[in-house]
């Protein structure tokens, strides 16, 4: 019997699943269809809370996974099953027989010009919160001013939102939010910074303390309410209305930036990948695990494992805990096929 | 009666016991969906009527809960019924069926 693992998706989770499943002694092989490694993590900037490099991280992770093979720019084509091992044709024309498959695919960012009222894509003056991350790494954004006065923030786009057909909260972007408001007031210390949020999830550890330092040390102003609209002015400026619903008064504040919090889908390439397998998903879109609370890592199909935000928004300590806790699951999966 | 140049004003603090049930469970019949109401703000932020007289469905659902119907009432009942509140509900709620049930059942004295 081969050796064989298959990883699917080269970000922060396959990459702490390939290494944790290189040490036990498998034959690892990532599968990444974008020409680098990291995922969304190769994108951004810094993380919360503390706001360390991104690319600490992904130096820390990368640096981890030698003696695995990978490919880059690589797609599945086809997977089936064959008595009880996998049969997986890569694009690159290499055919893999497997004894167990790991979906790490991860997310997509929603699109936020499918909230077309917010008008990303439509006005001069809006972006994403990825868009910031590569301006915070890069320096450039044209769509970003010299020195902005008002800026503002707005929670939840693609969440919790039945009409983006996405009803559940994607988890992370309240933190993301906290986190891009300090450092963006930090950018532009003049700059006032607005936080249009319905709920602040601020749970895990460390993450108070940074809601406090937004209020305290960066004066950012939360207002709770729902962006219901924004329209630009003659100036290109923006105008936005919400409710204060704390004041019970409709609001509107003129900005030079706005900020929009993509929520996370399940990753179309990733799904793909499922269809071809008939794996479960739920009505959110996401992967259904075999159970919610003792299987997480494990799905309908025996052989075929689930790590980090194909089953749900998550954090980055939750996705690399997944991706351990994966690699002992096809472990003991592998060992029990002996 | 012996005047002391001041009055006693009614408590302004809500009391939930003033809520009235079965008017509710009639709304609730109507119109399952004041139930997921997360009072966001967006049905107010995009009112039409709501820039020159109050008017917020989000507030009124609140105000009925905490037994205040009048005040309710008083909320809906500049509705223009243009709809705009219904394009954003982010609840998909049924904005103007809600209004005017609201306005049907808590009009009865």
């Amino acid at each position: 019997m081969n050796n064989n693992v298959i990883v699917i998706g080269g970000g922060p989770c396959g990459l702490e699943a390939s290494a944790q499943l290189h040490k036990m002694g498998y034959n690892v092989i990532l599968i990444e269809k974008d020409d680098h490694l990291g995922g969304h993590l190769a994108k951004w900037d810094r993380l919360f809370p503390e706001g360390i490099p991104a690319k600490e991280l992904l130096d820390q992770l990368t640096g981890n996974i030698n003696g695995v093979k990978y490919f880059l720019k690589t797609e599945v084509k086809s997977i089936n099953l064959l008595d009880k091992e996998y049969n997986v044709i890569l694009s690159n024309g290499i055919t893999i027989l497997a004894q167990a498959v790991l979906m790490a695919s991860g997310f997509d960012l929603f699109p936020a010009q499918k909230k077309e009222e917010y008008g990303y894509g439509i006005y001069d003056h809006v972006i994403t919160n990825a868009d910031l991350e590569n301006y915070f790494k890069t320096g450039k954004d044209c769509r970003i001013k010299q020195n902005p006065q008002r800026i503002g923030f707005v929670h939840c786009v693609g969440s919790r939102d039945e009409k983006a057909g996405n009803r559940y909260c994607s988890k992370v972007c309240c933190a993301t939010a906290v986190k891009q408001a300090c450092e963006v007031k930090e950018a532009f210390p003049d700059a006032q910074v607005y936080c249009f949020y319905m709920d602040l999830r601020m749970f895990g550890r460390g993450y108070e303390d940074l809601y406090l330092k937004a209020q305290r040390d960066c004066g950012v102003r939360f207002i709770r309410g729902r962006v219901s609209e924004v329209a630009e002015d003659l100036n290109k400026q923006l105008v936005v209305k919400a409710e204060d619903t704390l004041s019970g008064k409709p609001i509107k504040v003129t900005l030079d930036l706005l900020v929009l919090m993509s929520g996370m889908t399940n990753c179309s390439a990733g799904t793909r990948i499922a269809e071809m397998l008939s794996l479960k998903r739920d009505e959110d879109g996401f992967f259904t695990c075999k159970d919610t609370i003792f299987s997480l890592q494990e799905s309908d199909k025996s052989g075929v494992f689930y790590a980090g935000a194909c089953t749900g928004p998550k954090t980055l300590p939750d996705t690399l805990h997944e991706a351990r806790a994966a690699a002992l699951a096809i472990n003991n999966y592998i060992k029990n096929k002996e | 009666m012996a005047t002391f140049g001041y009055s006693l004003t009614p408590s302004s603090r809500i009391d939930l016991c003033k809520f009235n049930q079965e008017k509710w469970n009639r709304l609730v019949e109507l119109e399952s969906d004041v139930l997921k109401c997360m009072a966001c703000g967006s049905c107010t932020a995009s009112c039409t009527a709501g820039k020159f007289t109050r008017t917020s469905l989000r507030s009124a659902i609140l105000y009925i809960q905490n037994g205040q119907e009048k005040q309710a009432l008083e909320l809906v009942q500049s509705c223009l019924l243009c709809g705009k509140c219904f394009m954003v509900c982010p609840r998909a709620i049924n904005t103007r069926n809600l209004l005017l049930s609201i306005n049907k059942i808590y009009s009865v004295k």
